[in-house]
Order: structure tokens, then sequence, then C-alpha cells
């Protein structure tokens, strides 16, 4: 079984006068795994909806494949959904559960107990199809949801924060389990997260949203490499990226007292200037005060403050706190944004 | 059972002794119903079962008591039923759905329930002339069902407010329609609400007197608290057999009361909520 193709085409939705999702634009490959990542309330849950044929767009317009889906009914679009609290029909039990959306396509029932165990068996629940939701733990609870996603053979699955209910220890695991089911059975798929380590570790591509609007849609290398603005900017990477206020001008950043010769030509103006904590290194020409260091386990993120700025960094071993020291960044590596927060592609000098 | 707390065994006392009367009366009830004439609480007569005689026999005229008691059974199974589905479609659509007036319509439901029904009765008299269901069992059905209603919505909207959303979202992307969703998932869910309604129904329905007595005349379409007041109307009310029938009325009552009040306690686990 092969996924097909997902296109949005200037997706709206509006809640009465307020704007859930504006104009999106999305082309989502077959087979695909993408995922939507922002913070709460950007509009994620409700685009996942209207592919799912629950919400009706305010505008716009959806394609599975060349097939236009928006006005049709959720049965009529052959979608698996899984949600944030499983939805599971709780007086029903696991094996009732996975096999209703099979009975309701009139499968013969012969044929229904051998998918539903089969796909059981897949998410390792076999041994507890008799039971009844509220009887086996979360994470049984969330494959048995998996399971009702994917016994009727969907071609687009839809993940709404599957994980987020799910203890650290589990979540690790179901992470890479999911992501290979995904991959196994080929399954175009969209995964709705605000943890951006799960959406950078699973999908192929994400889709990073900001009050209903999207912002960056890139693969993960890309959105770590070349953040399209500010807010793709500070939001993906761990510890966040410092974006330090100030203006270019004469092949130079400063900002108060800090100034950075930069390599590139810049078009001078205000703008905000951007370096990932682990590329700044200890040693170097910009002079600073360590005013906190907070262990991370392998590395200690260091608290530096700079005459123009604070910034964060990532150092190997424990400095001296309140001691003077120097740091240094590779101009290459740094993200130049202009005025409206867009990334400025600079070019050399 | 472990002993009450001091406080709890003066709140006991106190409802016990309030209790008295109505537990007097049933005393008297039965007592009468047995030894035909007491005197305070005293049987002054051997027990005799001349009293129960209107089961195997008309009395005075009457029907044969299993006419009214069908009359009953049919009434309050019918208007129970009713209830229960109307009532849950109707509360099902006010929880879930949005409509044009559905605010008002919530409003409405809402003063209905407290609306005193008897103050309709002639409007109500009316209205059944005109249909020609005056003295027909299917008209006090109809009305008592309806008088039922704002309650029954009440009650079942407030368990259908606390299905999760998301659950009955699952539902339609696995392909069920909003009616098979309707029946397949919410219904079951809400069974306590269902049950609780049902009997609380059928009770109430069971015990209504004004509507069948000034809606039916026929003696052979009367129910059984019509038959049981046309033995307190004769010039000499014959109290022993007012007692026997009083008692064969009530003993379904407590039978369906011990059957269900575990359901009649859901109707405070339902919640309600705007
Ligand atoms: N049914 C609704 N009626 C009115 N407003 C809604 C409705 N659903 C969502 N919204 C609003 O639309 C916006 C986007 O909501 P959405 O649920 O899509 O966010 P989200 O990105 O999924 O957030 P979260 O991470 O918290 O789940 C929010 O401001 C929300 O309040
Ligand atoms: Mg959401």
């Amino acid at each position: 079984m092969k996924g097909i193709a997902v296109r949005l085409e200037g997706l709206s939705k509006y809640f009465g006068r307020v704007a859930a999702l504006r104009t999106l634009d999305l082309d989502i490959h077959a087979g695909e795994m993408v995922a939507f990542l922002g913070p709460s309330g950007c509009g994620k849950t409700t685009t996942l909806l209207m592919v799912a044929g629950i919400y009706q767009p305010s505008s716009g317009a959806i394609y599975f494949g060349e097939r236009r889906v928006e006005h049709l009914h959720p049965r009529d679009r052959d979608v698996g959904m899984v949600f944030q609290s499983y939805a599971l029909y709780p007086h029903l039990t696991l094996l009732e559960n996975i096999a209703f959306p099979l009975r309701l396509k009139r499968v013969p029932a012969d044929e229904v107990a051998a998918k539903v165990r089969q796909t059981a068996e897949l998410l390792g629940i076999g041994h507890v199809l008799e039971r009844r939701p509220a009887h086996v733990s979360g994470g049984q609870q969330q494959r048995a949801a998996l399971a009702r996603a994917l016994v009727k053979e969907p071609q687009v699955l839809l993940l709404d924060e599957p994980l987020s209910n799910l203890d650290a220890q589990i979540r690790l695991h179901a992470r890479g389990e999911i992501r290979r089911l995904q991959q196994d059975i080929g399954v175009t798929s969209v995964l709705v997260t605000h943890d951006q380590a799960e959406a950078l570790a699973m999908a192929d591509r994400v889709a990073v949203f900001s009050v209903g609007e999207l912002q960056q849609f890139a693969s993960p290398d890309e959105l770590y490499a070349r953040p399209a603005n500010t807010f793709v900017a500070g939001f993906v990477g761990h510890p966040p990226m410092n974006l330090i206020a100030g203006t270019f001008a004469d092949g130079a950043f400063t900002a108060g007292p800090l100034r950075l010769t930069l390599p590139y030509r810049v078009p001078p103006g205000s703008g905000t200037l951007g370096m990932r904590p682990e590329d700044i290194a200890l040693g170097g020409p910009i002079a600073g005060r360590v005013v906190l260091a907070e262990t991370l386990g392998r590395e200690v993120l260091v608290t530096v403050e700079t005459g123009g700025a604070t910034i964060k960094m990532l150092a190997d071993s424990r400095p001296v706190g309140g001691a003077p020291i120097g740091i240094a960044v590779d101009p290459a590596r740094l993200h130049l944004f202009d005025r409206e927060g867009r990334r400025i592609v600079a070019q050399a000098a | 059972m472990p002993l009450l707390p001091p406080r709890w065994r003066l709140v006991l006392a106190v409802l016990l002794l309030v209790s008295i009367p109505i537990a007097a009366g049933v005393v008297w009830m039965g007592l009468t119903g047995i030894f035909d004439r007491v005197h305070g609480l005293v049987p002054v007569r051997p027990p005799s079962l001349d009293n129960w005689r209107f089961i195997w026999e008309g009395v005075g005229g009457r029907p044969p008591v299993h006419v009214p008691l069908l009359n009953s059974f049919v009434f309050a199974v019918v208007v129970a039923v009713i209830e229960v589905f109307v009532a849950s479609m109707a509360a099902y659509a006010i929880s879930r759905m949005s409509f044009p007036g559905r605010r008002f319509y919530l409003g409405l439901v809402l003063v209905l329930h407290a609306f005193p029904a008897v103050s309709l009765i002639i409007a109500i008299f009316y209205i059944l002339r005109v249909m020609g269901l005056f003295d027909t069992l299917t008209g006090v059905i109809l009305v008592k069902a309806s008088l039922g209603l704002p309650l029954g919505i009440w009650l079942m909207k407030g368990f259908f407010d606390n299905l999760s959303w998301e659950m009955e979202m699952a539902a339609l992307v696995d392909g069920m329609s909003r009616w098979t969703l309707f029946w397949k998932i919410a219904m079951p869910l809400v069974r306590p609400g269902l049950l609780a309604l049902g009997t609380f129904s059928l009770l109430s329905a069971w015990g209504e007197f004004i509507l069948p007595f000034t809606l039916i005349v026929s003696s052979n379409k009367a129910l059984m608290s019509s038959y049981l007041q046309s033995f307190l109307t004769e010039a000499f009310t014959d109290f022993g057999i007012v007692a026997a029938v009083g008692l064969f009325y009530t003993l379904p009552v407590v039978a369906l009361y011990l059957l269900g009040q575990r359901y009649l306690l859901n109707i405070y686990g339902g919640g309600v909520k705007g």
C-alpha cells in the first residue's frame, strides 16, 4: 500500500471573527511524514481536522492526489486519525474499537478478525484485546488508537500529539516505533506536535506555524541550518538560538558596545543577529562575564553577559562564575535577519 | 454497619420523627387492607380477604381491576419510552449541534420545566377535543409525555455534555454518520442517564392522577389512580377497600423502586451545564 499526495491550497479557517488558520499552502508528497510544529493555539489541530473532514474550511481547497476532498464527509476521505486523548470508545473492548472502522465498511467478519489480529500483533497489543480502554495502560491505549487508525489501511494518517500523554521513557520508544511503522507501510502522514525534538526526529519535513500562519516548511536539517525568520530560529533548536537585536552597517553588526565584523555584504539597517549556543566557542575576541552555568549532562549551558547582549553558549566544562572570559563565533555560522525578522541571504563580501 | 457519629444519630432521629405521619399512613393502609377496620392503628376485626374482592370481580359496576391495571401499565410504559427517546434525541441536538435559536430553545426548556402544567389543563382539554383525542389513552399519553420532556431533555443534555468531542470526531473519521454515531456511541455511553430517566418517568406516569382524571371519562379507559379515586366518591366510603386498592396500586412502585433506585441516583451524577 502506498500513500497519496496531499495538497492544501489557500486554506483558511475562521471561528467567528477569530482566524485559526490563514491561507495555508502546503504540498505533502506521497508516503512522506510531515510534522506540524508550533506553540499552543497556532492552528495545528484545526488544520488537521480540516484534512480529516471534521471542520469545513472557511476557504481554500484540499486535494488528495487529484481528488478534491474538502466537501467530502470524513468517511469518504480514507483517512485514519489518532487523537491526543486517543478517543477510544470506552464501552467497547480494544478488539471492538479496532474492528469498528472495518465493520462500518461492511468488511466480512472473518476478514475483520484477521486484520484486527494482524494490526494488533504489529503494535504489540494482541494480548489485551479483550479488555476495555480503562483497563489497559496509557501506552497500550495509544497503540490501540493507532491500530484503529491503521486497520482500514488509510491513504492518509493524521496524528494529533499522539505521544504527549505518554511518560518520557515510553515516548522516546514510541517515537521510533511510529516512524518505523509509517515508513514500512508508506502511508502519507501528518504529525501534530509542539515538541520540536519530536518533529525533527520523526518527520521528513516540518511545517512550523505561528498564530495561524505557516512560517517555514522544510526538512529538519534545513530548518536548523537556515531558519526562514526569527520565529523559526528561536523555536527550532535546543537550547534556543541567541537572537540579538541591533544594527547592520559598514560590514558590521552593532548592539550597544558589542560589535562584530561580518564577512558579508549586508544592506544597512536595523535587524537581528542569531547564533546558536553550540556554534559559540570559549576563547575569543568577544569579552564577557559568566553569569550562570547550568549542567545539561554532557555539556554545560553557560550564560555570558557581554556589554551589548546576554549570550548563551554550550561549553564542555563548567567555567568559574563571574570570571571574565572571551568567546568566539564562526562568522559562517551566524544567522542574519532583517528588520521584519526575515532571513537575509548573505553574500560574501 | 458501624455506629453513626453522635451528630448524625441526632439527624437520623429528627428525620425519623418527621417521617412518622407518613409511615403511620402506610401502616394504616396495610392494616386496613388486611383487617378491614382499625381503631387508631389497632385492628378490631379478624383478617379477611373481603377487601380484596375487587381483584376477582367488578365492584359496584366498575370494570374488573385488570382493565385499569393494564391501562396504567400501557400508559406508564409508553410515556416512559416516548420521553426517553424524544428527550435523548433533543438533548443530543442541543448538546452537540449548533443551530439558530439554540440558546433560546435551551432557555425555553428550562422555563417549561418549571411551569406548573396543571394551569394548562383547560387548554389541553380543548386541544384534545379538537384533535379527537379526548377520552383516549393516546391523548393522555401524549400530554403526559410532552409535559415530562423539558426535565428529560435537561437531564439528558447533562449526560451528553460529558461525552468527549474527540471521541465523536474519531467516530466520524472511522466512517460513522451522525445518526450511527448517536445510536452506537453516544446512546450506549449515556445508558445510566437513559435508565434514570426511564425509571423516573415510569414512576411519575404510574402515579399520575390529574391528567387521566380530567382527560378520560369512560371507566373502561380509566387508569389505576382514577379507579382508586372512584372508591372515595361513594356516599359511604369503604375505607377497607380503598386501602386494599391503594396497596395493590403501590406494590409495582415499590418493586420498580427497588429495581431502579440505583439508576435514579444517577440523576445527580449527570451534572447540568449550560
Ligand atoms: N471549535 C472552535 N471554536 C472556536 N475557536 C476554536 C475552535 N477550535 C479552535 N479554536 C481556536 O483556534 C485557534 C487554533 O486552535 P488549534 O486547536 O488549532 O490550536 P493548536 O495549534 O492545535 O494548539 P494546541 O497545541 O494547544 O493543541 C485557537 O485560538 C483556538 O482557540
Ligand atoms: Mg491541538
